[in-house]
């Protein structure tokens, strides 16, 4: 499907207002919760990556093209996960539920990739990340409208255990 | 009248042949076929879309006591419910009978029925053998030319009494509409339960109708995409298992699992050949999928896309010759037809909009498939050549078609919006008429329809 620019700007928008702010969404608003918990998330701590680095980038309708937003995202992420080189982790690539199911699993794929390629040319080890594509099984936001269509679009950069 | 006698094994005829005489699903059912000599004359024209479904009286069974009883009672309830929810037949309520019970023996006192406009009779009986098993007879009667069309006798263990139904509901469909039913066949899918954002999903199997529901795996994993052999007792799907999607082949009798093969990456959508003998699905490249076989017996794997796109959702043509798939290497997702050893492939869609999910029709004439445009996701057929395109349902989402085995209904699985939402399963009939809701104990997604089991 393709978008008028304008409408392709709104979804950009309100995909950066989720980054920023949380703000409707249930992963987001875990993270926040759990790093409130503890005061303030410890450097070079997961809630750090989630809470300081936002762990999540999100695309528009049927596009893995990472947005300017999702630059910026990327970019904090490359800069912290090569400070941080302890840790091992997984890209999740997700789409919206407004696909079919198999051409879904590869549209999140091919975001994930797309995530994964630029954490690599920003000098982040190949060997340390490895990709997964959940399709449209596993949305963070379940209401059937374009907020949480949305947030579902995404990229998400999970950290396993650390000192591997 | 002539009387002719063969003993068959119905069941899975095929599917026995190729295990050896396997026992595990042997259902002997021997047909004794009492054919009238005369010619029928009453037909039902299935071709055209709203007919007018024909009025058949199906007074219930007798028992073996001479009355009805539970089981004779339940086999003409299954009979009469296959019948009217194929959207062709409807029973007369029996309510209306003047002569509750009708032996299958002699000819019947048609002065009772015709006052009721039924224009088929059928006239049972379902009694135990010493044996210890059930016997089952019927005749189908035109009530206006008081002639009989079919009578045939089946023998089986009672636990099969179900199965019993839907093979004397597929006779009588046949006899009638001149089409192969489809009342004896099975549905495998995804059960889906718990939270939308965590959804646990099981294989499950259940006859067409929705009884007999059996779960397959046990909901640890992610399971999708099921879909039948049309040889054996199996079936192959995408799970996530481990860290990443592979294929499995399934064993749905003893529960074995296989994996096709262990690919470094994302292996999903795979589908049998006609044959049986091979299974083809989507590989995973970085941001591409290509479509490759496998051949089940020498493992070999051939590759059959080599674009920088996705590629998936491939079916067979019931020929085995050419491969139907989805593919976004024009700029959108679209429906191709290509040999099915690869090379070339021609883009078939060109209507407004997405279309995905194709599945070749068993009859070969029509590719169904899903279509996304405005908003809105419907099921639609078009023929293999891009011509024909018809939308048969239409709404918010509906998603994922499969063919009944005589190619003449579709079930595929609608999600109904809202917080609680979630897919269910639904048939619609080629024509697009007699939309039904298959009933399953939870919410039910990636329907597909078994082969012919007798």
């Amino acid at each position: 499907m393709k978008l008028r620019p304008t409408f392709r700007h709104v979804f950009v928008a309100a995909a950066l207002a989720a980054t920023l702010f949380g703000a409707g969404c249930a992963g987001q608003q875990k993270a926040l919760e759990q790093g409130a918990g503890i005061g303030v998330a410890s450097p070079g701590s997961a809630q750090d990556f989630q809470v300081n680095v936002g762990d999540r980038v999100f695309f528009t309708v049927d596009s893995s093209v990472l947005t300017p937003q999702a630059r910026t995202t990327l970019d904090r992420q490359a800069q912290w996960l090569n400070q941080y080189g302890q840790y091992a982790f997984t890209v999740e690539g997700h789409a919206d539920e407004r696909g079919t199911r198999e051409y879904n699993l590869a549209l999140g794929a091919r975001r994930a990739n797309a995530a994964r390629d630029y954490l690599i040319s920003r000098g982040v080890a190949a060997n340390r990340m490895r990709t997964i594509s959940y399709g449209k099984e596993r949305p963070v936001a379940v209401c059937n409208d374009v907020s949480c269509w949305n947030q579902n679009r995404r990229s998400v950069t999970v950290l396993n255990a650390a000192g591997s | 009248m002539l009387i002719v006698c063969r003993s068959i094994f119905i069941g899975i005829g095929r599917w026995l042949k190729r295990r050896g005489g396997s026992i595990l699903l042997a259902l002997a059912i021997t047909v004794t076929a009492v054919v009238g000599q005369a010619e029928a004359q009453l037909r039902v024209d299935i071709t055209r879309g709203n007919v007018q479904p024909v009025p058949i009286a199906i007074p219930s069974f007798i028992g073996g006591a001479g009355g009805p009883d539970e089981l004779s009672q339940n086999v003409s309830q299954v009979i009469t419910a296959d019948l009217r929810r194929s959207g062709l037949f409807a029973p007369i309520d029996p309510a209306a009978f003047v002569e509750p019970l009708v032996p299958p023996d002699g000819t019947p006192n048609f002065a009772n029925w015709r006052p009721l406009n039924a224009q088929a009779l059928v006239a049972g009986r379902v009694a135990q053998t010493a044996d210890g098993r059930i016997v089952a007879e019927f005749r189908l009667w035109d009530v206006f030319s008081g002639q009989q069309l079919t009578g045939q006798q089946f023998f089986a263990n009672p636990q099969n009494w179900r199965r019993v139904a839907h093979i004397i509901a597929d006779v009588i469909y046949e006899r009638l509409t001149g089409e192969k039913g489809y009342f004896d066949t099975r549905i495998v899918f995804v059960d889906e339960s718990g939270d939308k954002a965590q959804r646990v999903k099981r294989l499950a199997i259940m006859d067409q109708d929705g009884a007999n529901l059996r779960y397959l795996t046990n909901g640890g994993e992610l399971v999708l995409t099921p879909r039948f052999s049309p040889l054996r007792q199996e079936v192959t799907y995408a799970s996530l298992g481990g860290d990443q999607w592979q294929v499995y082949l399934l064993n749905i009798e003893t529960g074995q699992r296989e994996l096709v093969g262990n690919f470094p990456n994302m292996a999903f959508s795979p589908r049998f050949s006609p044959d049986g003998q091979q299974v083809v699905m989507s590989l995973q490249q970085g941001g591409n999928a290509n479509i490759y076989k496998l051949d089940l017996r020498t493992r070999q794997l051939t590759r059959l896309t080599q674009s920088p796109s996705i590629d998936t959702a491939p079916s067979f043509s019931p020929d085995g010759r050419r491969i139907v798939f989805e593919s976004d290497r024009g700029g959108s997702q679209q429906l191709y037809v290509m040999s099915a050893s690869g090379g070339p492939a021609e883009r078939i869609t060109f209507g407004n909009g997405r279309y995905g999910t194709p599945v070749w029709s068993p009859r070969g004439d029509v590719v169904a498939f899903t279509k996304q445009d405005g908003g809105r996701f419907s099921i639609g057929v078009i023929a293999p050549d891009g011509s024909g395109e018809r939308i048969l349902t239409e709404g918010f989402h509906n998603e994922g078609p499969t063919w009944a085995p005589n190619g003449r209904v579709l079930m595929f699985f609608r999600d109904v919006p809202g917080p609680s939402g979630g897919p269910q399963l639904w048939s619609v009939d080629l024509t697009g008429y007699n939309e039904q809701r298959v009933p399953t104990p939870n919410f039910a997604s990636d329907p597909a329809w078994s082969p012919t089991l007798n």
